[in-house]
């Protein structure tokens, strides 16, 4: 059988379209290694951005389902002098009577309490924690009912320990624990919705400080720090606390609309001494996935910046191969290949390697996720598998192909639109020429004439180094900024917990960032090498020395790059705005300022090597192939 | 006229040139003894591949002899580093190359004044240097024009001229008119005459005899050597029918 002529049409040029593009890439490993290495980094950051995203909400849910979870939490306790949160306690009890007309009211489907909760500081197995111990019902709650995962639920002498808590300190059902010195057993292990796992910030039901105090305070001598959660029978809770009047109470409400409970907790939260604090179950899922959300964000964030830095080192490479793909695109051309074919040959090899890239980048994304989703033990099916979505892998696929095509439409619709006979004669690559800045550099020394006449005559190539070092030092201010924020905030488990895996978040996401300005670096030196050629062993015809060649290609690197840096410190601080609108903290100034000066010694040890080797090229033999 | 001085400006001894191994070995040059004088014009001519480029390359440290010696100006210049070796080239030399290697994008008036300025002078010396230059190659009016604007002789002519910029030692032309038709050699060989008049020291690689004829001396090179020498001005030496032959 025959193909129609059109099938054969379409598979001879598509045969030949691969071809070309697979032994142009053969021939230069080592920059499609490079181009690899940066599409790579950027997608599989964006697919541990996606994949992140709804791991944490996705157990609280379950959790929620499980327990019956509240839609607010109603607590009240003792009120302090002047309502000042790190007062003294004025001596008056809990205001029970407010959480019952909470209760009572028409939008509140079902309630569960008051139930009293003490202040206690929990000793197990030599290890000392506070803990907000909640006096419970031995018969089940109509809301908020924990469940329990291991052992029973709470009785006379026993108590039932938050599973996160439980994990955290290594204690299990049976063992022997004191709450405020007095001896229980532990009943159980259990999970609820209506409070984040341990060691995560909640609201205090009983007066707690999560973190450190802000600067100046004094918290009080009794007041909770970084509390955990236990439960144990509303007689022993009482047993337990100071005085009747030092207890708190807790009421956990469903409402008939879930979705209203912000609402109502800001029409019903009052603003006078002793009222009670209200707390909707979106602010819960909002703390219990923060560190989630943040790491996201941050992920996100990242990934842009990497696309952003892959899109430029394409664009380089793109650019500065042009100059050897014209003389290719004339041959094309005069053996009767048609614009569209050639644009083809230019897009397919880019194509070819952004789709590779993406796949290596969705399975690095896929087996790094689990290191940032650690599991949870305090909410049901927590460290759940991030899944692979078919969403997720069509939007790091195209945000590659975008990438690649996007960084190689321009060049290759001018190669396709180029006449025939310019091409074969290299003539359309013609450098630019800037009077004043030829003028002008006629002051400098002989280095830097060079290297202002070689920046000069590329200016595009100019503007993507600048773009790249700016989006570089925009990653690297906003990454300082986080860092210092996450320093400021140090002090308490849950802070800790976050600033830990945040912080080698950011770490990775920085390093990242500074390999593939390195490529960048590299690739644009080098593309200028290829270019100048000519240019330099002219020079050196001339007089100019291998060195001044040499500082003068890197010169015209370093000078982009530290404008580039410069704009990255308002860029960055601008980033980490945009990014977090309520943390605003500014990196300590010394760090800022060194970023311009590390940027100038980076770029111009990493142009060096390039630089010197174009500037060491011998002279006669780059003049007599001009000619060729 | 100027009179050859006894010291001898440009000097090869022995100079080799290999490129290659084994079978693919090519003695580009081998074995060249040359003294050029100072204010002395020599003309090189010789089939094509005899090695007249990678003779006036090694003279001029644009290249790096195998074997033998080159000096410039009493100065040993092949053992010269790469820095020495631009420093001699910026002062001490000047090319003129068969494809003009102008800059594209610098005005004539720019790629003239610019060994000047890579020399270290001031913005203001170079430009009046590169005018009187320019003014000397007949090209004054053309100062602003990019190269791509110029005729193949007149491109040239400005080569020249950048050739001059730093009054060098010695000018080494390979195949200047190489390029050009007739009417623009023309104007290229009034040029060297007149170079040759004021005293400068030229080496000119040719095709052309017009060119060879204005030399004091006409050396003939096959496969890296020289095979023969003629002066031709105060007297002749070597056989003239060798020099017929380089026509065929
Ligand atoms: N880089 C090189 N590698 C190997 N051989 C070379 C190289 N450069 C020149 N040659 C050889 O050296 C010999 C001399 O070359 P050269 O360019 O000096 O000749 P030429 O006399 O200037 O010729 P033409 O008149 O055609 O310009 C030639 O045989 C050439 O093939
Ligand atoms: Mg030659």
């Amino acid at each position: 059988m025959r193909w129609p002529d059109w099938t054969a049409d379409l598979m001879g040029r598509l045969l030949f379209v691969t071809r070309l593009a697979a032994r142009d890439l053969r021939r230069r490993p080592a920059e499609a290694a490079l181009l690899l290495l940066a599409i790579v980094a950027a997608t599989a950051t964006l697919t541990l951005g996606l994949l992140i995203h709804g791991v944490a909400s996705d157990p609280y849910q379950n959790t929620r389902h499980a327990t019956a979870g509240p839609d607010v939490v109603a607590s009240a306790a003792p009120p302090s002098v002047a309502g000042e949160p790190f007062a003294e306690p004025a001596g008056r009890p809990a205001d029970r009577a407010a959480l019952e007309v909470l209760a009572g009211l028409p939008e509140v489907a079902a309630h569960s309490g008051p139930f009293p909760a003490a202040a206690a500081t929990l000793d197990a197995g030599g290890q000392r924690v506070d803990v907000q111990a909640i006096g419970r019902d031995v018969a089940v709650a109509e809301v908020d009912q924990p469940r329990v995962t291991d052992g029973t639920w709470v009785a006379d002498g026993e108590v039932v320990v938050e599973a996160a808590l439980a994990d955290a300190l290594g204690v299990r059902v049976g063992d022997q624990v004191t709450v405020n010195g007095q001896a229980f057993g532990i009943a159980g292990i259990a999970v609820t919705a209506a409070t984040p796992p341990y060691p995560i910030a909640s609201a205090c039901i009983v007066p707690c400080l999560f973190g450190d105090p802000p600067p100046g305070v004094e918290p009080p001598d009794g007041m909770l720090r970084d509390p955990g959660l236990i439960w144990l029978t509303t007689a022993d809770a009482r047993g337990v606390a100071e005085s009747a009047d030092a207890l708190s109470y807790v009421t956990y409400l469903k409402l008939t609309n879930p979705a209203d409970a912000q609402a109502f907790a800001d029409t019903h939260m009052l603003d006078s001494l002793g009222a009670p604090l209200l707390v909707p179950w979106q602010q819960i899922v909002d703390q219990v996935t923060h560190l989630e959300r943040n790491t996201e964000r941050t992920l996100i964030t990242g990934a842009w910046l990497l696309a952003a830095l892959a899109l430029a080192s394409i664009a380089v490479l793109v650019g500065g191969r042009m100059a050897d793909q014209i003389r290719r695109v004339g041959l094309l051309k005069a053996v009767g290949g048609t614009p569209a074919l050639v644009a083809t040959v230019l897009l397919a090899e880019y194509v070819g390697v952004a789709l590779i890239a993406s796949a290596a980048g969705l399975t690095a994304g896929w087996l790094a996720a689990p290191l940032l989703t650690d599991p949870t033990a305090g909410l049901i099916g927590g460290g759940v598998e991030p899944a692979m979505t078919v969403p997720i892998v069509a939007s790091v696929t195209a945000v590659a192909l975008a990438v690649a095509v996007v960084a190689t439409c321009v060049p290759a619709v001018r190669a396709a639109r180029m006449s025939t006979v310019s091409a074969l004669a290299d003539a359309a690559r013609l450098p630019r020429r800037s009077a004043r800045l030829i003028a002008v550099s006629s002051r400098l020394p002989a280095s830097l004439l060079v290297a202002s006449r070689i920046a000069a005559r590329r200016p595009r190539r100019v503007v993507l180094g600048v773009v790249s070092m700016t989006v570089t030092a925009s990653g690297i201010v906003a990454a300082l900024a986080a860092n210092a924020q996450l320093n400021a905030q140090r002090g308490g488990a849950a802070v800790d917990l976050q600033s830990d895996r945040l912080g080698r978040v950011l770490l990775v996401l920085t390093v990242m960032l500074i390999i593939l300005a390195a490529v960048n670096t590299i690739f644009v030196t080098w593309a200028t090498v290829l270019d100048v050629r000519h240019t330099s062993a002219l020079l050196r015809a001339l007089g100019v020395t291998p060195r001044q060649v040499s500082v003068g290609l890197s010169a015209a690197q370093v000078f982009p790059a530290a404008a580039g840096a410069t704009l990255g410190i308002p860029g960055g601080l601008a980033l980490y705005v945009a990014v977090d609108p309520d943390e605003t903290l500014v990196p300590p100034l010394w760090q800022l300022l060194a970023v311009v000066p590390a940027t100038v010694l980076v770029v111009a040890v990493f142009t060096a090597i390039p630089a010197r080797i174009g500037a060491a090229r011998p002279v006669a033999p780059t003049l007599r192939a001009e000619r060729a | 006229m100027s009179d050859p001085s006894t010291e001898p400006v440009l000097r090869a001894v022995g100079l080799c040139k290999k490129y290659g191994t084994g079978d693919g070995l090519v003695r580009a040059v081998d074995g060249v003894d040359l003294d050029v004088a100072t204010g002395e014009t020599v003309a090189v001519m010789g089939p094509s591949g005899c090695g007249k480029s990678t003779l006036l390359h090694l003279l001029g440290g644009l290249d790096r002899p195998s074997a033998g010696e080159a000096w410039l100006a009493g100065r040993r210049i092949d053992r010269l580093g790469e820095r020495a070796l631009a420093r001699m080239r910026r002062t001490g030399v000047g090319f003129v190359f068969q494809a003009f290697h102008l800059m594209k994008e610098l005005t004539v008036v720019e790629n003239v004044e610019l060994p000047a300025l890579l020399d270290g002078r001031s913005p203001r010396t170079a430009r009046t240097r590169a005018a009187e230059l320019l003014d000397r190659v007949g090209l004054a009016d053309r100062a602003r024009f990019l190269p791509s604007a110029l005729s193949g002789g007149q491109r040239q002519r400005v080569a020249v001229a950048r050739a001059l910029s730093n009054e060098p030692l010695v000018v080494l032309a390979d195949e200047p008119t190489g390029n050009l038709d007739s009417a623009a050699t023309a104007d290229v060989l009034r040029l060297f005459e007149d170079l040759h008049e004021s005293g400068q020291t030229l080496v000119i690689v040719t095709h052309d005899e017009r060119i060879a004829a204005t030399a004091d001396r006409l050396i003939s090179m096959r496969d890296g050597a020289f095979v023969d020498e003629t002066r031709l001005t105060g007297g002749t030496t070597g056989n003239l029918g060798a020099l017929a032959g380089l026509d065929g």
